[in-house]
């Protein structure tokens, strides 16, 4: 009799913990106190169920190491002048190595030093024809590479957390991906625009020794180059390309911005985005607008040149302003990305799956109606089947769901309509056990054994049995989560706590139900 | 209560013929395998890469009338699948490189474009590389190989190995006669139907390990009975439970058939064919297998005739 009690103190204990972990998970979590709602874990919907976006970018990390490659020429050429060391000319050569053209032994001995000194990631110069060819070690690419995806990661969870949205999920997958995702987004779009854009803001000097007209048929001067000016009429959408000539070097970027803000200009009403620049760059910008004055400077981002507007007056106080054309919102995104830096290289966006808020509503209700559905066509089965028995199980049934629901908030899982899913099958498949256990305890009868011995002899040869398939299904379950993706994760995880929980409800639930029946009322016939 | 009493149904008599039949639907099966590599399957846009949209109109539309209007624009090859709402529709595009979400955009552009008396709002887009695509397509056929072999070993280390291999041959079977049944029905092969195959496995598994377990526990209590007569009555034994169980299950499944929506209905379908042919396998499949191996040497196989 002991341990009858001790087995429903148990059940009883476990079922409360369940109910309190998952009330709180409920729409019933309003009317809780607060200290209860407030700090357990969750269950979380999924996307699928709340609408949202799920993204995989692909950071292009060969670009990362391009670009590094890039500085680091302009470093060393830096470099050689520094120490007066003769060259001829410094450029990039592919991806990773830098060309390094000399005019005599004696400066390619001296420039092959000063690049062992001072960049220790250079591998032994290959010579060929006068030049020296330096490519940058495999540790130091690889090194770059890991670094632009967590570089691009960081600035991406710094633009998202600017843009507010609550709760997303950030992180790395694989070797050059990052998996976004946006639970209840509004604006897909403009989300994409904001996560996608590169964001290399760049001053750079228009190019006023030729028209840009001109430079498009005989080719830019050496030294510049073609850019374009996009400009999008607001009635027709159609997109207008003009170009500029504008010089290489760039005279200040982004990385020297420490404020970024949208602003309304007060005369013609319209969005403009205010900079401020960090102490050098301020220093930086009032000698470049001092030197030039009359010229225009530039504006270019990603590529594209926003404005050039003409220098009038050298600008101390390192402020900065971007106009022209924005919409409010425009502005604001341009202002967020512009403040949480740009991304190291491009990225692209490999995978897109949107579920719109609509959809998500309507699947959380199909799912709701089909489990609640699917647990009472069984829980009616089996009272009519099994009878008193029966009874027995269905509250087995009915426990295992609760402690279901409870583990799932504990273990603070995601619910997505396949976890729904993975719900109703083991509400279908969890039954199997006491199936199992019912049929070897009639069999048991059948051959003549009261029913106190027929019941622990069924469970008895029941118990492996019921093992066994149990963890079949946990293999199949094990590699669905290895394998799946949000969605079908979530269906692992129903399904595989389902079936763990399912050995404890019913060899220990049905069993005190039956221990009851055959020691304290001593009955002589079993409802089976 | 008890629909019936004991059975004494001779499975085994009849295991050629089922054997030829259950070979048909594998073959069948195996041609759905070829037929996903060589383009001729309708699979989702996880796996083929491309665009995918899911349209609410305010209003029931013509199918033909959208097929005319994205035809007319240069979506010739975009795939249009109805929904049992008339008001929903999905718009497939099989893309392998370029721009997706342009083409998504312009695709939404053109079906507002053509049709501005039916607003609609969109459902779900996806849109998906096709190296994303063709990962998940290797990632699918390593996931159902991985828990087949660890289904082979489980089953090997608990019983004997004929047993794990009767059971992987029994599981595969059923895998390869639902992915056949949904090519024929052209339904779409998504991450989802890969899940239900999944799923389907450990189901079917489960019910030819209860029987087994009852072969092998009759194995040892009953020493001199021949083989095939001791496989039959131990399916017999176990027949009450097996369609008790699938019953339930079967149950849960039709519930989510009808009420479960639009998204989970083609995973449901695929559960509802693997509960019944997972059944039957555990039947009439993976216990005749084991036929084929001798286990113990003294055990005649099939009863002596009397003289």
């Amino acid at each position: 009799m002991r341990s009858i009690f001790w087995r429903i103190f148990l059940l009883a204990a476990f079922t409360l913990i369940a109910v309190v972990l998952f009330l709180p998970s409920t729409p019933a979590s309003r009317h809780l106190p607060r200290l209860w709602a407030d700090n357990i874990p969750k269950i979380v919907l999924g996307l699928d169920l709340q609408g949202g976006m799920h993204l995989v970018l692909n950071v292009d990390q060969e670009k990362a190491v391009e670009n590094h490659v890039q500085r680091l020429s302009g470093s060393l050429e830096d470099e050689f002048k520094r120490k007066n060391v003769a060259y001829g000319t410094v450029s990039r050569e592919g991806t990773t190595s830098i060309g390094v053209t000399f005019p005599d032994e004696k400066s390619k001995e001296a420039i092959t030093r000063v690049v062992a000194d001072e960049f220790g990631v250079f591998s032994t110069p290959s010579s060929v024809d006068g030049k020296l060819v330096f490519k940058l070690i495999d540790q130091e690419a690889e090194r770059i590479r890991d670094w632009a995806r967590s570089q691009a990661l960081e600035t991406i969870r710094n633009r998202i957390d600017k843009f507010g949205v609550a709760e997303p999920v950030i992180q790395k997958q694989g070797e050059s991906e990052v998996v976004i995702q946006l639970p209840g987004l509004k604006d897909p779009e403009r989300a994409i625009q904001l996560i996608g854009k590169t964001a290399v803001l760049e001053f750079r000097l228009v190019d006023e020794s030729m028209e840009a007209q001109k430079a498009l048929t005989t080719g830019a001067p050496p030294g510049s180059e073609i850019l374009y000016q996009l400009t999008r009429d607001k009635q027709t959408g159609a997109v207008q390309k003009t170009p500029y000539l504008i010089k290489k070097g760039v005279l200040l970027s982004g990385d020297s911005l420490s404020d970024a803000r949208v602003a309304i200009d007060s005369q013609y009403n319209e969005p403009y985005v205010s900079l401020t620049f960090d102490s050098n760059g301020a220093r930086i910008f009032e000698r470049v607008t001092s030197e030039n004055v009359g010229k225009r400077l530039a504006i270019v981002l990603d590529g594209n040149v926003h404005s050039a507007p003409q220098i009038r007056e050298a600008i101390a106080g390192g402020k900065a302003q971007i106009t022209g054309g924005f919409a409010y919102e425009e502005a604001t995104d341009l202002a967020i990305v512009l403040r949480a830096g740009a991304l190291p290289a491009p990225v692209n966006i490999i995978q897109n799956v949107t579920v719109g808020p609509t959809l998500g509503g309507d699947s959380i209700k199909a799912g709701v109606r089909a489990a609640v559905l699917g647990a009472l066509f069984v829980l009616v089965f089996m009272a009519v089947y099994y009878k008193v028995s029966g009874l027995a199980a269905d509250f087995a049934i009915l426990l295992n769901i609760v402690m279901l629901l409870g583990a799932m908030a504990w273990l603070n899982s995601t619910l997505t309509l396949p976890g729904i899913a993975g719900i109703i099958l083991t509400i279908g498949m969890g039954v199997d056990s006491n199936v199992l256990i019912f049929e070897r305890v009639k069999e048991e009868l059948r051959s003549g054994r009261t029913p106190r011995s027929a019941i622990s002899a069924g469970y008895d040869h029941a118990w492996y049995t019921v093992i066994d398939s149990h963890v079949t299904t946990l293999i199949t379950a094990a590699v669905l989560f290895q394998f799946g993706s949000g969605p079908i994760k979530g269906f692992a995880v129903s399904l595989s706590l389902g079936i763990l929980i399912n050995l404890f409800t019913s060899l220990v639930g049905t069993k005190v139900f039956f221990d009851i029946q055959s020691e304290k009322f001593r009955l002589q016939k079993l409802s089976i | 209560m008890d629909i019936w009493g004991e059975t004494k149904i001779d499975f085994l008599g009849k295991r050629w013929i089922l054997f030829i039949v259950s070979g048909i639907f594998a073959i069948i099966g195996l041609i759905a395998i070829v037929a996903i590599p060589l383009g001729k399957a309708n699979l989702s846009t996880d796996f083929e890469g491309g665009v995918a949209i899911q349209f609410r109109f305010e209003k029931p539309l013509e199918i033909d009338k959208v097929r005319e209007i994205l035809a007319g624009s240069g979506f010739k090859d975009a795939n249009l699948q109805e929904f049992s709402e008339p008001n929903k529709l999905l718009v497939k595009l099989k893309r392998t490189e370029g721009d997706l979400a342009g083409a998504s955009k312009a695709l939404g552009d053109v079906i507002a474009r053509g049709l501005p008396e039916n607003p609609f709002t969109i459902d779900s887009t996806s849109e998906v590389g096709p190296a994303v695509g063709r990962k998940l397509q290797k990632d699918a056929l390593w996931a159902i190989l991985i828990s087949l072999v660890g289904i082979l070993i489980y089953v090997a280390w608990r019983f004997e190995f004929r047993f794990g291999v009767a059971a992987v041959i029994a599981t595969f079977h059923d895998v390869l006669f639902v992915m056949g049944f949904m090519w024929i029905l052209n339904k779409e092969f998504s991450l989802l139907i890969v899940t239900a195959l999944l799923t389907l496995a450990g189901y079917s598994l489960t019910d030819t390990v209860v029987v087994f377990d009852r072969i092998r526990e009759n194995l040892r209590k009953r020493t001199k009975e021949a083989v095939i007569p001791l496989i039959n009555r131990s399916i017999n034994e176990v027949l009450r439970r097996t369609i008790v169980t699938s019953l339930t299950t079967f149950l849960a499944l039709v519930a989510l058939f009808f009420f479960g929506g639009e998204v989970i209905h083609d995973f449901s379908l695929a559960l509802l064919v693997g509960v019944l042919v997972g059944t039957y396998s555990s039947i009439f499949i993976a216990s005749p297998i084991l036929l084929f191996w001798k286990g113990n040497k003294a055990r005649p196989v099939a009863e002596a005739k009397a003289p």
